[in-house]
């Protein structure tokens, strides 16, 4: 947990400007990536892709077929890179946990009553604690937005705060479901008190409301994480989550953050897509750069 | 790459990503286009138009004199009595509606060319300049048969034969400012284009042509400053509109001080950009590098002087920094470039001095990490940090991509000190508050102030400037008013 010194008062946190973000990004998504810059951004997204499955349907099988997939994306592709997470409700944890065996995958959890949140505390830490005993590497909790929305920051910051402390060893990835959260001004704000209450990443949503990830929001959401880095010495991962099923779209979102955090967040442990279709629309464009020509979706798994 | 999921990769750069020139069409020389047809210079004499990245000539262009300036005053006037004034309006915005579709239909080839000629990013040439040039067309020709609805309860008359004489910045939207409301007033035209980049100029004459637009209503002739002052002192003009130097305007203001000649002027300016402290920073940042580093600065209406309130000096200081290391300076044919090449050695050098100018008056300099092109004429984002209002930096114009930043305490203090100046061209102010919106910007002195944004511009929105910014506005009912009696 952050020291309790360095709080700031979240209702002065900064002003965003939502046509100036509009223009930054549309700048950012004028850029032309290709050749050799575009297949390593293709290898790049490939491993930091949260492969997803929630679902009230999901089942042992469904989700030992989705790990299989994680470690062999297409083995019709050389080296071709894993993805970084799975990422399952508490109850698959397990299963995922021994499908990926010693894959080096992470397996990430939803947890705190997700998606909508509305749960008692108890239940919450409960929920929490029991992904973590599954095996889970990192914990995907959800704000409580009506609590933000009425104002009460105090009960946000304090919830994220015990979670982080019932995550242990786990990573904590707060999800501030901006969809809910409507205003570029709401999402900073969060983003602030989630990262002051201990947050090792923020993610944008659940992907069960839209709009989901959008490049503006993931813009405000990274010039958060530059601040805070400044101002603490302290990094902070960034996760978009929903909505990014194009490779074009997720080579703008990686040279988003490129451009305003620099190199050293173009990793897995700084930067994460929350995406179930993107992987085999890279693999699509990845076999086009190497053999020329595209192949149809059929020659792509569906896990 | 290995299945260890952590590795952190190498850094990642772009892939040049140059635009195609193949589908342009250059001649090797061109004429003047004098009464619907391409006519040889009097004198014979040609100069020489280069690419400013590159170094390389890209076509012969026709230096016309003082008899050439007369036959193209000549034929615009013959145009005048015989067949444009006496068009209907309806007719003539038919003829402007097809000079904008004809410029979207080949804007690709315009954007290249524009940014071959002049240097300029191809990004800001292909959605900036070339967009606009058209918009301008077709906003005027949506004019030309409702000018009685335009200026109700006056009887409106074009004027006659307009000169026009453009400068480099922004070559073809600079054409089409003054050619567009000229036409649908009723009024011909001369345009003389600035002789480092006469090509768009040309290439729109092409397309006039194409347009079967009548003979002699829009003529078009290259040249230098001797070109430009035979057109502005011909007897038969009846109308200047000059965007320029300051100096040059003064020049055109007295040539015509005797005359009957109406005149408007478009001259250089010094704008303040001033953030307060309650502004959307990183938005404020953005705005900060699009009003001084758009177009390498080579822009009249440059934010030039950054005023930042000292409560948030520091840290809009190091994002200004840390944002300019990201800018990419470059071959301004690659997609990714957001700075070009600077358009002349001239103007190089003139740069050059002013930055020689601000280390010897010992400011703290900051410039661009981005890696410079060794050959052609490149310049890095500079920014001079905690210059005095009495320095020669804040006082004189430098039209390249250096900018100087004062703090300031107070909104008194600042308007003050914005104001302070010979110009008054623009000033963007940026504050999250409406109130303070308000008040600021109906005490600065200039003619454009844009509030949470910089250097939009739009055909329906009147530019023009207080003081030595010059008078008369373009663009907008303002801009076609220039053009009426």
């Amino acid at each position: 947990m952050m020291n309790n010194k360095e709080i700031p008062d979240f209702r002065f946190t900064p002003t965003i400007d939502k046509v100036g973000v509009e223009e930054r990004v549309a700048r950012i998504q004028t850029k032309s990536i290709k050749g050799e810059s575009k297949v390593q951004g293709m290898k790049m997204i490939l491993n930091m892709i949260d492969l997803t499955t929630l679902e009230g349907k999901d089942t042992p099988g469904k989700v030992k077929q989705m790990c299989y997939k994680a470690q062999h994306l297409h083995s019709q592709y050389p080296d071709c890179p894993t993805v970084a997470a799975v990422c399952v409700y508490p109850s698959m944890v397990k299963i995922a946990k021994d499908a990926l065996g010693n894959s080096n995958i992470k397996v990430a959890s939803v947890s705190t009553a997700f998606p909508s949140g509305q749960a008692p505390m108890e239940v919450k830490l409960m929920d929490t604690r029991f992904a973590v005993e599954q095996g889970a590497d990192e914990v995907d909790m959800v704000i409580s937005r009506g609590k933000f929305l009425a104002g009460d920051y105090n009960f946000v910051y304090d919830e994220i705060a015990a979670i982080k402390d019932a995550c242990g060893p786990a990573r904590l990835k707060v999800i501030l479901e901006t969809g809910e959260l409507v205003t570029l001004d709401n999402v900073r704000k969060a983003s602030e008190i989630a990262m002051h209450a201990g947050a090792d990443f923020i993610k944008t949503s659940t992907g069960k409301i839209q709009p989901a990830a959008t490049m503006q929001v993931t813009y405000v959401m990274l010039m958060a994480i530059k601040d805070f880095h400044a101002r603490t010495g302290k990094m902070i991962g960034m996760k978009p989550a929903g909505g990014i099923s194009t490779s074009k779209l997720a080579l703008h979102y990686l040279w988003m953050v490129k451009e305003t955090l620099g190199d050293e967040w173009l990793s897995n442990e700084w930067f994460r897509f929350g995406a179930s279709s993107l992987a085999n629309d890279v693999l699509m464009q990845l076999m086009k750069s190497k053999e020329g020509v595209y192949q149809s979706s059929d020659y792509f798994s569906i896990d | 790459m290995s299945k260890d999921s952590k590795k952190p990769l190498s850094t990642w750069n772009l892939n040049p990503a140059p635009e195609s020139t193949e589908h342009i069409k250059l001649k090797e020389q061109y004429e003047l286009f004098i009464n619907g047809e391409w006519q040889k210079p009097t004198a014979g004499l040609y100069f020489d138009t280069v690419n400013p990245a590159s170094q390389e000539k890209l076509a012969n262009i026709a230096h016309a004199n003082d008899a050439d300036v007369d036959k193209a005053v000549k034929a615009a006037r013959e145009a005048y009595t015989n067949v444009w004034s006496k068009m209907s309006g309806k007719e003539r915005g038919k003829y402007l509606f097809r000079i904008a579709r004809l410029i979207q239909e080949k804007a690709r080839e315009f954007a290249v060319i524009e940014t071959l000629d002049g240097g300029k990013p191809i990004r800001e040439s292909r959605d900036i300049d070339i967009p606009l040039a058209a918009n301008h067309f077709f906003y005027y020709a949506g004019w030309a048969d409702k000018l009685e609805f335009a200026f109700p309860n006056k009887k409106v008359e074009s004027i006659g034969v307009a000169a026009q004489i453009i400068p480099w910045n922004f070559p073809l939207l600079m054409a089409a400012w003054k050619i567009a409301p000229a036409l649908a007033a009723g009024n011909t035209v001369v345009l003389k284009p600035a002789e480092t980049t006469s090509l768009t100029a040309l290439k729109l004459a092409e397309i006039i042509e194409e347009s079967g637009l009548p003979a002699g209503v829009v003529n078009i002739i290259t040249g230098f400053g001797d070109t430009g002052s035979a057109l502005v002192n011909h007897p038969d003009v009846d109308k200047i509109a000059f965007t320029g130097s300051t100096n040059v305007g003064k020049m055109i203001q007295k040539s015509t001080a005797e005359t009957d000649k109406r005149l408007t002027l478009e001259l250089g300016g010094k704008s303040a950009n001033i953030i307060f402290e309650d502004a959307a920073i990183d938005q404020a940042v953005e705005g900060i590098v699009n009003g001084i580093f758009f177009n390498q600065g080579h822009v009249c209406c440059a934010g030039s002087r950054l005023f930042v309130q000292e409560g948030v000096a520091a840290e809009v200081i190091q994002k200004l920094k840390d944002r300019i290391d990201t800018l990419v300076v470059g071959d301004p044919m690659d997609k990714n470039t957001d700075i070009g090449a600077i358009n002349s050695q001239k103007q190089w050098e003139s740069i050059s001095k002013y930055l020689e100018l601000g280390v010897n008056e010992g400011n703290e300099m900051y410039q661009g990490k981005c890696a410079i092109p060794e050959k052609g004429l490149y310049f890095p984002p500079t920014i001079f940090i905690d210059v005095a209002q009495s320095s020669r930096l804040v006082q004189e114009e430098i039209f390249g991509p250096v900018l100087t930043i004062q703090t300031f305490r107070t909104v008194d203090e600042v308007i003050q000190k914005a104001n302070n100046t010979p110009y008054g061209l623009a000033a963007g102010v940026w504050t999250d508050k409406g109130s303070k919106i308000f008040n600021v910007t109906s005490k600065l002195r200039s003619g454009v102030v844009w509030a949470n944004t910089y250097n939009k511009f739009d055909p329906t929105s009147p530019f023009g400037g207080y003081k030595e910014s010059g008078f008369g506005r373009e663009g907008g009912l303002h801009g076609l008013a220039s053009y009426l009696k």
